[in-house]
């Protein structure tokens, strides 16, 4: 009896208190990705856009780790953070003094795309909010790295392995492209 | 924690990635909205993974990861080469094989 008490007890505890500080936790980072994918978008500075993308980059990782994806938000952090963003600060300074500023956009230019994005962002929300209203995450713990090894050295090996190939030819055409000869 | 917050916030970022490619000038800030894209997807990957208990959708978000850093790779030496060609990354200088 005592037992079952104690279980429902739990229980109550990770359905309860702990769902309300996912939930805030989401809150917070949501916000900010949000906040900060605008001002990348909208800086006139191209290196501050740099260092707002690693904010929402960092956010996703957060969220990939509230969603129980462990290994994926380690893999984000140390991929998009650690090697993408840096690749992009070595563009920007490579081509620095071309663009030094991005003035970016007359007013209709950016008029237009604000409407296609808002016309993109509608139509997505009503379609998510028309199919799955209330629809709830199931919580069935976090996903263990070897649960994905298994699955990408077992069901996904051929994905995989042309990944690998796609992986390479994209580097060798990456340093064809831009070596000097 | 309802599976649509993470499809709306996912839609949120998508909406503004697009924004910044078809608004901004600068070749590496439209690659660099290409990123946002690509990630609001992966959050989409998640999420559904999460929402079936499966594990292929962290699978193809980790396959996207992969791509991306790939499209990254190329798409910046193409700037480059721009860069040198035509001494600015403005893409809409970019109109050669305007016919």
């Amino acid at each position: 009896m005592t037992v079952l008490a104690a279980l429902e007890g739990m229980d109550r505890l990770s359905s309860g208190d702990v769902l309300v500080a996912q939930n805030v936790a989401f809150a917070i980072m949501a916000i900010t990705m949000v906040a900060s994918a605008l001002r990348m978008v909208t800086t006139r500075n191209v290196v501050h856009a740099a260092l707002y993308l690693v904010i929402v980059l960092a956010g996703v990782a957060g969220i990939f780790i509230l969603l129980g994806a462990e290994f994926l938000g380690v893999t984000q952090i140390m991929v998009y953070i650690g090697a993408i963003v840096v690749l992009f600060l070595f563009g920007i300074m490579l081509t620095k003094g071309s663009f030094g500023d991005d003035d970016g956009v007359t007013g209709e230019r950016r008029l237009m795309a604000g409407l296609v994005g808002l016309l993109v962002f509608g139509v997505m929300a009503a379609a998510l909010v028309e199919s799955f209203a209330d629809a709830e995450l199931s919580r069935s713990g976090p996903s263990t790295t070897a649960d994905i090894a298994d699955s990408i050295f077992g069901y996904y090996i051929v994905p995989f392995e042309a990944v690998s190939v796609l992986l390479l030819a994209a580097l060798i055409g990456a340093i064809v492209v831009a070596r000097k000869d | 924690m309802l599976l649509n917050q993470f499809l709306l916030l996912s839609a949120v970022l998508f909406s503004i990635g697009v924004y910044g490619v078809l608004a901004r000038r600068n070749g590496v800030l439209v690659l660099m909205s290409i990123e946002l894209i690509l990630n609001a997807v992966n959050i989409n990957l998640v999420a559904f993974a999460a929402f079936t208990g499966t594990i292929g959708g962290e699978v193809f978000a980790l396959f996207v990861i992969a791509v991306a850093a790939a499209e990254v790779g190329v798409g910046l030496a193409m700037v480059l080469l721009l860069y040198r060609s035509s001494r600015t990354i403005d893409l809409t200088t970019v109109d050669r094989l305007r016919g």
